[in-house]
């Protein structure tokens, strides 16, 4: 895409708003929808990666030291990871401004 | 050479639509449509014409299969009427906004309830919003050309809108009458292929009908209307390149005896041959009156229609529906909106006539310009007048 949906004016619309290159929605920010971020205490995560499963958003992916973490640019903050793990590692917190 | 035949005007239209050698036909047959589906079932059936025919399971699925279709470049052409326009309204509006350039026959029927299968303009008017050109007929041969036309608009890559071409149901679905039905070569020459820009194509992936947020949507619909809007000058050309190859000329609004007129009534659909008849009449008797008729409802044409009616002190605007507790009839609600801001103005009587099929004769033409004139003069209560209720 060569230029954001916030920068398109109505004449870079595509003919009948057809999609020509793949990464739509990789591009897409699905984090601005959310009002709780999950917030994680490591040091109860057995790394069993149901949280990763449960993600509707397809969001959870291994951090550098293997936990289980949601990447924020697209995690809605719907909260089914916190309900799901097992050892409650995750806590929803409200976001502020 | 074209040929002059006597022919009921729905398998006139389907003729007119093999002319056009469609790639695929998806339809559910419902009354008044009927004839035209069915004779194009039967020229498929008997290989008279190399299409797809998809009987569908309901309107719904005619409306949806007629946008998988035209996503793939093929021509595709539906008829439906009444109910069946209403049950696939949802997919109605997809179609424009998704640029799908489907050809649709409305065969014009009321809408339930009390259930109806004659004609009035309901149905023309429960789609008035969703985005397609649409064409307004008023006898078999403009239903033809028009269908004929329709292609070449639709298609035109300046364009890439599906068009609805409206013929009333009965009073011309299942009408006999002398049609010239255009010569294949001469079609062919005036209807170039179908090149839709973007097709599905599995060599050159797109995806379509998409999610837009907030952030675009309101550019998508402006999109979307200043292309309806630039259409115009299209289907001015197409009528005109008609008009060369086959001698017969189409106008956003047509004017039988208006100029100079004092007086003129405004027609919708084939009532207006009849109001013609009562014109013709009038004028003998010495009143001075002239007809407009519309020709092209989508995109509504505001400049023909205020250089039409300019000089009229009185324009009465024939209305088929009515829009329940509100201005009356739809036509008339957008005439008048077309002239609120121009200084010059006629004074605009509207009349709800011919519902559900209620014939509306010379005589009632007659007596409707004379009492519209009348109300012009002295002014009314009312927002509208109905024509010929009871009581």
């Amino acid at each position: 895409m060569a230029k954001s949906e916030n920068e398109m004016t109505w004449k870079d619309v595509e003919i009948g708003c057809i999609v020509t290159e793949p990464g739509g929605a990789k591009a897409y920010e699905s984090g601005t929808w959310r009002s709780q971020r999950p917030t994680y205490n490591f040091n109860k995560c057995i790394k069993c990666g149901l949280c990763s499963l449960y993600c509707p958003e397809g969001c959870i992916d291994k951090n550098k030291d293997g936990y289980f973490e949601a990447d924020l640019f697209y995690c809605k903050g719907c909260g089914v990871c916190a309900r799901e793990c097992w050892t409650k590692v995750i806590t929803m917190v409200e976001e502020v401004e | 050479m074209a040929t002059r035949i006597g022919v009921e005007v729905s398998i006139a239209v389907a003729d007119a639509v093999k002319l056009c050698n469609p790639d695929v036909i998806a339809a559910y047959p419902i009354t008044p449509q009927t004839h035209i589906v069915e004779h194009l079932a039967e020229l498929v059936a008997n290989g008279e014409l190399d299409a797809e025919y998809i009987p569908v399971e309901s309107e719904h699925s005619a409306m949806s299969a007629c946008l998988g279709s035209a996503a793939t470049g093929a021509r595709t052409f539906t008829a439906t009427a009444s109910q069946g326009l209403a049950l696939m309204n949802e997919v109605v509006y997809v179609a424009s906004a998704m640029r799908l350039p489907v050809i649709m026959a409305v065969a014009n029927r009321s809408l339930s309830a009390p259930l109806s299968i004659w004609c009035d303009h309901s149905d023309m008017m429960s789609v008035r919003d969703t985005g397609w050109i649409q064409i307004i007929t008023e006898n078999g041969q403009q239903a033809v050309d028009n269908t004929i036309i329709s292609f070449r608009v639709g298609e035109d890559p300046q364009v890439l809108l599906p068009v609805m071409v409206h013929l009333d149901g009965f009073n011309l679905t299942h009408v006999v009458e002398p049609i010239m039905i255009p010569d294949q070569a001469e079609v062919d020459k005036y209807l170039p292929k179908n090149r839709f820009p973007l097709p599905l194509n599995p060599d050159k992936p797109v995806a379509m009908g998409g999610f837009a947020a907030p952030a675009i949507f309101m550019e998508t619909k402006w999109a979307q209307e200043v292309n309806i809007q630039n259409s115009k000058k299209v289907i001015l050309q197409a009528w005109d390149e008609f008009n060369k190859i086959f001698g017969r000329k189409y106008e956003p609004i047509e004017k039988y005896q208006s100029d100079g007129a004092k007086t003129l009534i405004l027609t919708v659909g084939s009532s207006g041959e009849t109001a013609s008849v009562a014109v013709d009449e009038l004028k003998k008797e010495g009143m001075d009156v002239g007809q407009v008729r519309i020709r092209l409802w989508r995109p509504f044409p505001f400049e023909e229609l205020r250089e039409a009616v300019k000089g009229a002190d009185v324009l009465i605007v024939m209305d088929r529906a009515i829009s329940f507790g509100g201005p009356g009839g739809p036509i008339a609600s957008e005439v008048k909106a077309a002239l609120y801001n121009q200084a010059k103005k006629p004074n605009v009587v509207n009349y709800v006539i011919s519902l559900g099929g209620r014939d509306t004769t010379v005589s009632d033409f007659k007596n409707i310009i004379k009492q519209g004139v009348g109300i012009a003069e002295k002014g009314s209560k009312n927002e509208y007048e109905i024509y010929g209720v009871r009581g």
